[in-house]
């Protein structure tokens, strides 16, 4: 374990200087943005010059950029977030509300885009060509090019307006007063028709990705071995070809944990689930920097971790791929 | 109906009658007010700063006028187009100096401490002067507030000021805070902004950002019998079409603030147990206005922006930009202000052929590609409608030969690009009358005006003829004579066109059959609701 233990820390320096320049990166894009904070709170309120160099000056947006930007990494370094000027809250509270949602929500449509993907990647791999790998094929693709706000919208449609079913969105009744047990089946209640929505138009990739590693590894020779020896062909299919396909499917799991990011933020919109995307799309239109520039800490943190789980899943799936090797 | 009519006499004898009026239905339903139950309605932004004393805006007041109130509220049918609140009579002295107003008696705040005519000075000299949006232009010259008991209230003007535009500004600007909350600390930073305390029919209860607001009865309303619900919850729904999905499958009650876009009022009007309402938006009243830098030197050049006007068909944006829902505008003064209005000013009726001959005549010939001259065309974001518009006039400029570019923007880069920057040419505003055209309306026009101010005159028109007018307008005190010069006002901006207005619009309420009481004044959506009930 000493290899996984050496991985570790070189990829934790690395992470440091990977956040410095997403942070820095952040910081010089939104300031290339025209107009600031106070420019996007006074669309809703107007008023005189007076009062707008007022606003300046409390949120601080009269001293220089590079001020503002060392500043701002000074605070870091104390493990500081800082203030929110449209939220004026400190911004460590606001993220850590709206975590937990994000996660749950990225977890939950994770784990039916992976599971259900390459269980019917499986599927359709175990008969290359045949009619439900072709039609498995062709649904799951329709799935991937369809927008994921248009999927959440027919999925309220069907299931919240017309069949009553679901909740049209929120995470929870609201003032509903219920805790413990009965409070979690109401999140998972409220949760389904997002995760659904989230969830499919990932299916694609996973289904596809295993599909083809399977189609790959039919044509390798253990396989032929495998059948040689005289093994049942599912046996075969389980044991030697998924098994090999699914490799690749966990470095997309680490790739894409950062695209489900980006998707969180039409979903929430959707299906007004109050998670950090749609915290990040409020930061941008507010031109809340410091918030913004948190929450992209935050995910980038977050997809740091999940890929070095990923690697170090990878060692242990796969012994031939060193992890030392494999992180390079 | 005259039983609103409220005679100031009346008022002093007693509160009677206005109790009862007030709780009176407006809109015939065929429902009884019944007591109890839970409103829930879309919201579709989250004010952070709930305090309407500070930001005088609707997204703030749509939450918090049900918490703090004003010292009077609009009316369609009161005296002065007002129905008292706080305040049960106003008075305005002859030489403009002092306004004095008699306040309700025996009201109580949230936290149970009595109201007093010290809350209402604190609030106009510490908060509405210096740090309120609208106050700090409005009461610039308020200097003291004299409380001689605690019922009374007489404002001091360091200069005459017009009662007429404290008058209308009553409902808008007139929230009264408690001093005893403020006067600690810094106001901007009071926690009370973000769990307002108030005298209103509803108390804050909590707010769960990204997804409720939720105000509980106030046991010990003022108001006889009132209100009538137990709560009013406003769910964050920040997508539009959810909205409508969630009043179908009944989730909430009502929308306002046309939260359901124009496009799916015909089908969702349809739908049993919904109604489509348009009342109740009287006194917010938005303008569709084409903004002109007249730092551009085509445009410098008012035949060309008499052609721009008279290349606009108004009634066809009116028909397919607003569905409808909307009115073709003359000048700066919406049709539906009941004071100001005059429709005795220059109009430019649609007529490409004229425009194309103005054009001709400024000497601005088509090129052999049939352009004349090419600008920047900014639509504001901030309204589905505005972005339509910019590309209808778009479309209206190519059939004069004027090719413009769209430039799309968010709100935060559009209002610096505009109001800041100058960085255009046309730009398509939405301005709101306030009921006053000193508010809000003549410093679209006003020369002078620092840069950065939004929604003011940014395009560099100057016009010493009009700038005087408005001065005087001001500083004039009688009624009749002050709307004299707001109506001559109008008829200067229709001809000189420092900009075009071409339609007013307001919002657009569905709520479900149950929903009672809606409408009943022209601020209804920002009124404070303690008569609005739910049928069983």
């Amino acid at each position: 374990m000493t290899r996984a233990l050496r991985l570790l820390r070189r990829r934790l320096v690395g992470s440091v200087f990977v956040l410095l320049i997403v942070v820095i990166g952040s910081f010089l894009l939104l300031e290339a943005a025209p107009g600031d904070a106070v420019d996007a709170y006074i669309v809703s309120t107007g008023g005189d010059a007076g009062m707008i160099e007022l606003l300046r000056h409390r949120w601080g947006l009269d001293q220089s950029e590079l001020t503002r930007l060392a500043n701002y990494l000074w605070a870091l370094l104390h493990f500081d977030l800082g203030q929110s000027v449209t939220f004026s809250r400190p911004i460590r509270d606001i993220i850590l509300e709206r975590l937990p949602t994000t996660l749950v929500l990225m977890g939950s449509a994770t784990a039916l885009s992976f599971g259900l993907g390459s269980a019917l990647g499986v599927y359709a791999g175990a008969r290359p060509g045949s009619f439900r790998d072709r039609f498995l094929s062709i649904g799951s693709l329709a799935l991937y090019a369809v927008p994921g706000f248009w999927l959440g919208l027919v999925l309220i449609v069907v299931f919240a307006v017309d069949l009553r079913w679901l909740p049209i969105g929120g995470i929870e009744t609201i003032a509903s007063g219920k805790t413990g047990f009965s409070r979690a089946t109401d999140i998972a209640i409220h949760l389904v028709l997002p995760v659904s929505a989230l969830g499919f138009i990932y299916l694609a990739l996973y289904l596809r990705m295993m599909r083809a590693g399977m189609a790959e590894a039919w044509r390798q020779d253990f396989v032929l071995a495998a059948r040689a020896r005289g093994l049942t062909r599912r046996r075969i299919v389980l044991a030697h070809v998924a098994r090999n396909a699914l490799l690749p499917l966990v470095t997309m799991l680490g790739l894409q944990s950062a695209q489900m990011l980006g998707g969180s933020v039409v979903i929430e919109s959707v299906f007004a689930v109050p998670g950090l995307g749609r915290l990040a799309q409020e930061a941008v239109a507010g031109r809340d920097t410091p918030l913004l520039l948190g929450i992209i800490l935050v995910s980038a943190i977050l997809v740091v971790i999940i890929n070095l789980l990923v690697d170090l899943a990878y060692a242990v799936l796969d012994p031939r791929v060193g992890a030392g090797e494999a992180s390079a | 109906m005259s039983e609103f009519t409220i005679s100031r006499r009346g008022l002093l004898a007693g509160s009677a009658l206005l109790l009862a009026s007030t709780a009176l239905p407006t809109i015939g339903f065929a429902q009884t007010p019944k007591k109890g139950g839970r409103l829930v309605l879309a919201a579709d932004s989250e004010p952070r700063n709930l305090n309407p004393a500070i930001v005088a805006s609707n997204g703030v007041f749509f939450i918090s006028s049900k918490i703090v109130e004003t010292l009077a509220e609009a009316s369609f049918d009161g005296k002065d187009g007002l129905q008292p609140r706080l305040a049960l009579s106003w008075e305005g002295a002859a030489d403009g100096l002092s306004v004095t107003f008699r306040l309700r008696d025996g009201v109580k705040w949230h936290d149970g401490k009595p109201f007093t005519a010290a809350d209402v000075a604190f609030s106009a000299l510490q908060i509405w002067k210096p740090l309120q949006n609208l106050g700090r232009t409005v009461f610039k010259d308020l200097e003291a507030v004299d409380t001689p008991d605690d019922l009374t209230a007489i404002f001091k003007f360091a200069k005459p000021t017009p009662f007429q535009l404290i008058r209308n500004a009553l409902p808008a600007l007139s929230s009264v805070v408690p001093k005893h909350l403020y006067e600690v600390g810094k106001i901007e930073e009071n926690p009370a902004n973000n769990a307002p305390v108030g005298t209103g029919p509803f108390k804050f209860a909590e707010y769960k950002a990204g997804q409720y607001y939720r105000l509980t009865k106030n046991d010990a309303y003022w108001g006889k019998d009132e209100p009538y619900l137990d709560e009013i919850v406003y769910q964050v729904l920040p997508d539009r079409t959810s909205a409508a999905a969630a009043l179908e499958a009944e989730e909430i009650q009502l929308a306002a603030f046309s939260a359901v876009p124009l496009a799916d009022l015909d089908r969702i009007s349809k739908v049993p147990g919904l109604k489509v309402i348009t009342k109740g938006y009287e006194g917010l009243t938005y303008q569709l206005v084409v903004e002109i830098n007249h730092r551009r030197k085509e445009l410098a050049d008012l035949k060309v922006r008499q052609a721009i006007a008279h290349a606009i068909d108004k009634d066809f944006v009116v028909k397919t930009v607003f569905l409808g829902y909307a009115a073709t505008a003359t000048g700066p003064v919406p049709k539906n202000d009941p004071q100001f209005y005059t429709a005795d000013v220059p109009t430019y009726p649609f007529d490409v052929a004229k425009a194309n001959a103005l054009l001709d005549e400024a000497g601005y010939k088509r090129a052999d590609d049939g352009k004349r001259f090419a600008l920047k065309l900014l639509p504001a974001p901030y309204f589905n409608e505005t972005k339509q518009f910019g590309d209808y006039l778009r479309q209206a400029l190519a059939a004069i030969g004027i090719d413009a570019e769209i430039v799309n923007n968010d709100s935060a880069a559009h209002i610096k690009a505009v109001y800041t920057d100058h960085a255009f040419d046309l730009a398509v505003g939405p301005p709101v009358f306030r009921g006053d055209p000193a508010i809000s309306t003549t410093i679209l026009v006003q020369s002078g005006i620092p840069d950065g101010v939004p929604f003011s005159n940014q395009g560099g028109y100057k016009n010493a003829e009009l700038d005087a007018l408005i001065v005087k307008a001001s500083e004039t005190l009688d009624t009749s004579a002050r709307t004299e010069l707001y109506k001559e006002f109008q008829k200067k901006v229709a001809a000189d066109l420092p900009l075009i207005n071409v339609a007013e619009w307001s919002f657009i309420s569905v709520a479900r059959d149950r929903v009672g009481n809606i409408a009943n004044n022209p601020r209804w959506a920002v009124s404070n609701w303690a008569d609005t009930y739910l049928a069983g």
